[in-house]
Order: structure tokens, then C-alpha cells, then sequence
């Protein structure tokens, strides 16, 4: 109980303290709360963007065939479905057809692609949510393509994307076969790539073999390739963005060690007063320990806070710009919140215990002097 | 109000929050749930295999599909300029 009383006179005392010289304290607590911000924003965004991507994948095909020719993708032939031949362990093959088509009135990529399951007339199209906000239409208006001919093809949008699945169709165009050979020239019966549906995912690898002996000009990419590119794309420790960011904790650092390594004259004085009235060293020690928990801690908890909101309130929008690039479809989305314990523990590690340490240090140097040099 | 106990009321706000957080992500709306549900089913009619992070460029959009080179594909001196690409990291090559 007297402890607590004790340590309850010593919080009173340097808040007081920290109060009087409030611009520099106040400086040091947003500097110090916006490192925090930013590095909490960057791993709970990329483990959430993470943990969706990866699940939402887990249904995409588990084999894909791409034909390569001169060691670049090219079409497909349609009889290569029949030559793939009888593989044990695969339920269902097809043949898919998709491309690419830069839109020069808004400057946008968009991704072509045939959904024969949508039943789609040769001149209508279901188009993503992004594109009709870029291009500013909607179900019942008409968008125009011009064809690899230079022959322009109108086609009636049937309906929109879902908007809830924007993160994976912002950009889609889908449309009939014929009318995907027609306008793009793919006229000879190939496919853009081939799919396998395959029960037994222990049974991949090997039919990936067989696939690549049978066909030796094509590149077979399983399920496991897409889901670890993605794995390694959000890692938060790699990318641009954390050597950015590296660069900010550095000069925070800095900022840091100076204000607290490099003690002023007047805090300098202070201790001095301090243990000419009495105060023994360990006093001091534990005032400044405080100090240094009351301001990491706080900018910790905001910083963090701040960040959550951030990322799973703001669309973290902060990150758009950079996820964005010189694109100019980007799709609209929210991220369910997902927390990784052991991300907290290691940010709360790297943020609070390095100031505290470095605040310690330089107090104990001081306050183990003699009152009447440190005073003069 | 002591300045101390007006510290102490401040960390119990802020540390209530943070319990808050972390009690909001083990709470799973009903709506999110059905969201990816969604996007899972068009993923496995459509076929997809990436996310539509970055369209900017051909090689950009279908990370997985693309070239392990892609960057440099279009002549043998281009250099990558697409600013995504400075977000890639190198692929990493499946294990035999």
C-alpha cells in the first residue's frame, strides 16, 4: 500500500514536470504516436489483406496450364485438352479464355474474360464495380470496345459485379465467347490457358509432372504457387514499404536517444535540486523510468488504436496511393478485422522498451554525480 | 481529481479500447462472413486467381500467372517502371 502511494506521488510529480515544458513533451508524443500509427497500420493491413487474400484463393482452380512459346505465354491450342489424355486423380478440365484491353478514354486496364456459366448474349457484358465507376455507367448503358481491327464493338452492361467482391472483380469484363474471339482476334479455337479441377491435393504435384511430360512447351501453376505468391507479397517484413517506414523509425531514433540521452540543462538542474532536498538515486531512477513508460505507453495504445481504426474503419486509405501506383481502377474494399497476437507483442516490444531503456541510462549517469556539480 | 488518478482513468479508456479491438476481430459479422462466401463462390466459377490490387500493368494484374521475368518482358533492356513492382518481392521458386 505505501508502495502505491509512493509511486501514485511520484506519477503526480512528473506529470507536473512533464506538464511544464508541454510543447517539447507534447512534440515527442505525436512523433511518437504516429511511428506507432504507421507501423501498426502496415502489419495489421497486410495480415488482414493477407488472411482474406489467402482465403478467398483457396477456391481458385488447382491447376492451371499456360502454353509457352519462345519462353513467353501464348494461346493454348484446343486439342491440347484432348492430348492432356486420361490423369488419374483429375475430375474436370477447361479450357479458359481471358485477356486484356486498355480502355484510352480513362487510361485503364481492363481484364477481359469469357463466363460462358453467365449466359451472356454476344452483345452484352457484366462489368466490375471500378469500371463503372471509372468509365460512370451502369446496367442498361452501352460501352464501346475498339476491336483488333479498329472495328468498334458496343456492348449493352447487363448487370454489374457484385460490389461486396470487389477486391477480386473491380476490373472484370466478362462476355460471350464469340464475342471475345470476335473483338479480339483469338479466332483460331485456342484457349488463353487451360484449368484442371483435381480432388486430391497430394496428388498435384505428380500430375504437374506427368502434365509437363506429356506437353513439354507448357508451364503447369498449382493452387499451392498462387497462394505463396501471395503469402510472400503481404509478408510486412519485405516491400518498399517497410524499408520506407525504416527510414521514418530511424530518424524517430534519433529523435529519441537526443531527447533522452541528451539531457538539458535544466533537467539537469532539476535532478540536482531533487537530491540536494533529499532524494536518493533510485528515486530519481524510478521517476524517470515512469516518465518514459507514461509517454511510450500512451503513444503505444493511441498509436495502435488509431491504426486499427485505420485500417478496418478508413479502408486504409493512408495505403491506397501506394498499393494504387499509376493504376487507375482500384477496387473499393474492407477488410474483416483479424489481430496477430505475436505482431502486438513484437510492435509493443520495439516501440515501448527501447525508449525506456534509453531514457534510463542517461538519469542514472546524472543522478549518481554529485548534487553541486550537476547544479552548477 | 489527482493528475495520477486522471493518468490512471486514461489508461483504463485506452486499455478498455484495445480489449475492445481485439474483442471486435474474434467477432465475426454475419455480413463479412457472407461476403467472402461471395467472392469465393465467383472465384471458383470464374476461376480467378488474383486479386485486383494492381491493374496497372499486364504483368501487374496476374502476379501468379505472369512470366517469372515478366518485368523485363517487353525488350531485353526495359527496366521495370511500374511502381507496383517496387512492392514485389522476388518469386519464390517451388520446392521439388
Amino acid at each position: 500500500m505505501e508502495w502505491i502511494r509512493r509511486q501514485r506521488y511520484l506519477i503526480d510529480f512528473i506529470l507536473s514536470s512533464l506538464l511544464r515544458r508541454k510543447g517539447k513533451n507534447f512534440g515527442l508524443l505525436l512523433v511518437y504516436t504516429l511511428v506507432v500509427f504507421m507501423l501498426a497500420s502496415v502489419m495489421l493491413f497486410t495480415h488482414a489483406l493477407k488472411r482474406e487474400v489467402g482465403n478467398v484463393l483457396q477456391a481458385s482452380p488447382e491447376i492451371i496450364l499456360q502454353r509457352t512459346e519462345a519462353g513467353r505465354h501464348a494461346l493454348i491450342p484446343a486439342d491440347y485438352l484432348e492430348k492432356i489424355g486420361r490423369l488419374r486423380g483429375v475430375t474436370g478440365r477447361k479450357g479458359r479464355l481471358w485477356g486484356y484491353f486498355y480502355d484510352a478514354t480513362v487510361k485503364a486496364n481492363y481484364t477481359l474474360m469469357v463466363a460462358d456459366e453467365r449466359e451472356l448474349a454476344d452483345t452484352e457484358v457484366i462489368v466490375g464495380s471500378a469500371i463503372a465507376r471509372a468509365r460512370g455507367v451502369g446496367p442498361g448503358d452501352y460501352l464501346t470496345f475498339r476491336s483488333h481491327d479498329g472495328i468498334a464493338y458496343s456492348f449493352m452492361i447487363r448487370e454489374l459485379l457484385d460490389s461486396d467482391t470487389e477486391l477480386f472483380s473491380a476490373d472484370l469484363v466478362l462476355m460471350s465467347e464469340r464475342a471475345f474471339r470476335v473483338s479480339q482476334g483469338v479466332t483460331g479455337g485456342g484457349y488463353t490457358d487451360i484449368v484442371l479441377s483435381v480432388s486430391n491435393p497430394r496428388e498435384l504435384s505428380k500430375i504437374a509432372e506427368k502434365l509437363t511430360q506429356r506437353l513439354p512447351d507448357t508451364r503447369p501453376i498449382l493452387k499451392q504457387e498462387i497462394l505463396r505468391t501471395y503469402d510472400a507479397i503481404f509478408s510486412w517484413r519485405q516491400g518498399i514499404l517497410f524499408v520506407l517506414l525504416a527510414g521514418a523509425i530511424m530518424a524517430f531514433v534519433i529523435f529519441a536517444w537526443d531527447k533522452a540521452s541528451g539531457l538539458s540543462a535544466e533537467e539537469k538542474r532539476e535532478i540536482g535540486i531533487l537530491k540536494a532536498i533529499g532524494w536518493e538515486t533510485g528515486d530519481v531512477l524510478q521517476m524517470k523510468f515512469w516518465e518514459g513508460a507514461i509517454l511510450s505507453v500512451t503513444a503505444f495504445f493511441t498509436g495502435y488504436l488509431l491504426a486499427y481504426l485505420h485500417v478496418f474503419y478508413a479502408s486504409a486509405s493512408l495505403f491506397e496511393p501506394v498499393l494504387k501506383g499509376w493504376a487507375v481502377l482500384y477496387p473499393a474494399f474492407r477488410l474483416a478485422p483479424v489481430v496477430d497476437g505475436l505482431q502486438i507483442a513484437t510492435l509493443f516490444f520495439f516501440t515501448v522498451f527501447p525508449y525506456v531503456v534509453a531514457t534510463i541510462i542517461p538519469i542514472w549517469q546524472a543522478s549518481v554525480t554529485d548534487p553541486d556539480a550537476v547544479m552548477r | 481529481m489527482r493528475k495520477s488518478d486522471r493518468l490512471l482513468l486514461l489508461y483504463v479508456v485506452l486499455s478498455g479500447l484495445f480489449l475492445l479491438s481485439l474483442a471486435d476481430t474474434t467477432r465475426s459479422p454475419p455480413e463479412g462472413a457472407e461476403r467472402i462466401d461471395r467472392t469465393r463462390r465467383m472465384v471458383a466459377e470464374l476461376g480467378l486467381t488474383d486479386p485486383a490490387l494492381f491493374t496497372e500493368a499486364r504483368y501487374t494484374r496476374h502476379l501468379s500467372q505472369a512470366d517469372l521475368h515478366s518485368a523485363f518482358q517487353d525488350h531485353p533492356m526495359a527496366l521495370e517502371h511500374f511502381p507496383s513492382g517496387s512492392l514485389l518481392v522476388p518469386p519464390q521458386r517451388s520446392q521439388p
